[in-house]
C-alpha cells in the first residue's frame, strides 16, 4: 500500500463525514434562527396575480376584493390571522412597525367571529387598514394558504412577490420583505 | 322460484351499491366514496404533513375532503380535480412527486449512486498492487532458516 493511498483511505472519508456533520450543523442552525422550514413549500401563488375574491369587512373595517388589489399605489402587505392563531400575537410587534414605516397592511380573519376578532384586536393593536372576513375558509383554499398566520407581499401590479409561512420575525423583515419592499415602491 | 331466490340473494349487494353515505358534509354513494378516497389517498394534509388528507383530522384536511367529494359527485374527472389542487398548493400536494425539472435528481438518484459506487469499486480494483510471486526454493529455504 502506497503512503498516497494509506493517506487517501483515512483522509477521503474523515473528509466526507466533516463535510456532512457541517451540512448538518448548519440545516439545525438555521432551522433554530427560522432561515430554513423544512414543512415550508413555495406558494404556486408567487409571480402570478390574486385569484378572483371579494371579502366582507369585519372588525370596524373595510373588506376588500382582488380588484383593489390588480393595480395599488404601493406594495400591500397581505396577513393571514385569527383571533385562535396561537403564534399570530408574536408578529404583532413586526406588522406595527410596517405599518408605522407606511407600508400599507392589509389583514384577512380566516374562520373567525367578530366577537373574537374586537377581543384579539383590543389586545394585540390593529396594524391593519382593511380586515376581509374569510368566514368560511373557501377563499384560503384558493390562495394556497394552509394556517396562520400567512403573509403575502402583492406589488403595485398586483402580482404575488413574496410569501410566507409562519410569524414574521425582525430578521426575515430586515432580510427579505424590506429589500423587496423597496425593489417594488 | 330459484330466480325469485337468487335475486332476494343479491339484494344486499345491490342496496349496498346504492346506498349513500354522508362524509365531510357531502352525501355519495359508496362508489362515488371510493373514488374520492382514491384520489384523497394521493394527496397530501398540509397541515400534518406525514398524512394523507383521507387520514388527517385537520380542519383543512376535512374541508379539502368535503371539496373533492362535491366534484366527485357533480362528475369531475380525478385527475382534474388533482390539478385543482395542485394549482393552489402546488406539486408538494402530491405524496408521490411528478417527475419534473425539479425532481429529476430525487428519481436518477438510485442509478448516479449505483455509479458513484461502481466507479469507486473500479477505482480501488485498478488501483490494487498485483499480488506478489510466489517464493522461489531458495527463498523459502532462507524463511525457513529465519524461522
Amino acid at each position: 500500500m502506497s503512503p498516497l493511498r494509506r493517506r487517501l483511505l483515512f483522509g477521503v472519508p474523515l473528509a466526507l463525514v466533516s463535510a456532512g456533520g457541517a451540512a448538518m450543523y448548519t440545516l439545525l442552525e438555521r432551522m433554530r434562527t427560522d432561515q430554513y422550514d423544512p414543512r415550508a413549500f413555495p406558494s404556486p401563488l408567487l409571480g402570478k396575480p390574486l385569484p378572483a375574491f371579494s371579502l366582507p369587512g369585519t372588525g370596524g373595517l373595510p373588506g376588500f376584493a382582488n380588484t383593489d388589489l390588480t393595480a395599488p399605489p404601493r406594495p400591500v402587505l397581505v396577513n393571514w390571522f385569527s383571533s385562535w392563531c396561537a403564534v399570530c400575537p408574536q408578529e404583532a410587534p413586526q406588522l406595527a412597525a410596517l405599518a408605522r414605516q407606511g407600508v400599507p397592511v392589509w389583514g384577512i380573519d380566516y374562520e373567525d367571529t367578530p366577537t373574537a376578532l374586537a377581543e384579539f384586536l383590543a389586545t394585540n393593536g390593529t396594524p391593519y387598514s382593511r380586515i376581509g372576513a374569510d368566514k368560511s375558509g373557501l377563499t384560503a383554499i384558493n390562495w394556497g394558504v394552509y394556517g396562520v398566520p400567512e403573509t403575502f407581499l402583492i406589488d403595485k401590479t398586483g402580482i404575488v412577490r413574496w410569501h410566507f409561512a409562519g410569524a414574521l420575525t425582525d430578521e426575515l423583515v430586515a432580510e427579505r420583505l424590506q429589500p423587496l419592499l423597496e425593489q417594488y415602491a | 322460484m330459484r330466480r325469485w331466490l337468487l335475486a332476494l340473494a343479491l339484494l344486499p349487494s345491490l342496496a349496498l351499491a346504492q346506498s349513500t353515505v354522508t362524509r365531510d358534509g357531502v352525501t355519495l354513494t359508496q362508489a362515488q366514496e371510493a373514488e374520492a378516497e382514491q384520489i384523497g389517498g394521493q394527496l397530501r394534509c398540509l397541515v400534518c404533513q406525514g398524512e394523507s388528507l383521507e387520514e388527517s383530522d385537520a380542519t383543512l384536511a376535512k374541508q379539502l375532503r368535503g371539496i373533492i367529494r362535491q366534484q366527485v359527485v357533480a362528475g369531475v374527472a380525478p385527475s382534474q380535480i388533482q390539478s385543482y389542487l395542485v394549482q393552489r398548493y402546488g406539486i408538494f400536494i402530491l405524496l408521490k412527486p411528478p417527475f419534473s425539472p425539479i425532481t429529476w435528481l430525487l428519481y436518477a438518484m438510485p442509478v448516479l449512486a449505483l455509479l458513484a459506487g461502481g466507479l469507486g469499486f473500479w477505482a480501488t480494483r485498478r488501483g490494487a498492487t498485483p499480488r506478489p510471486a510466489p517464493l522461489t526454493d531458495a527463498e523459502a529455504a532462507r524463511l525457513k532458516e529465519l524461522l
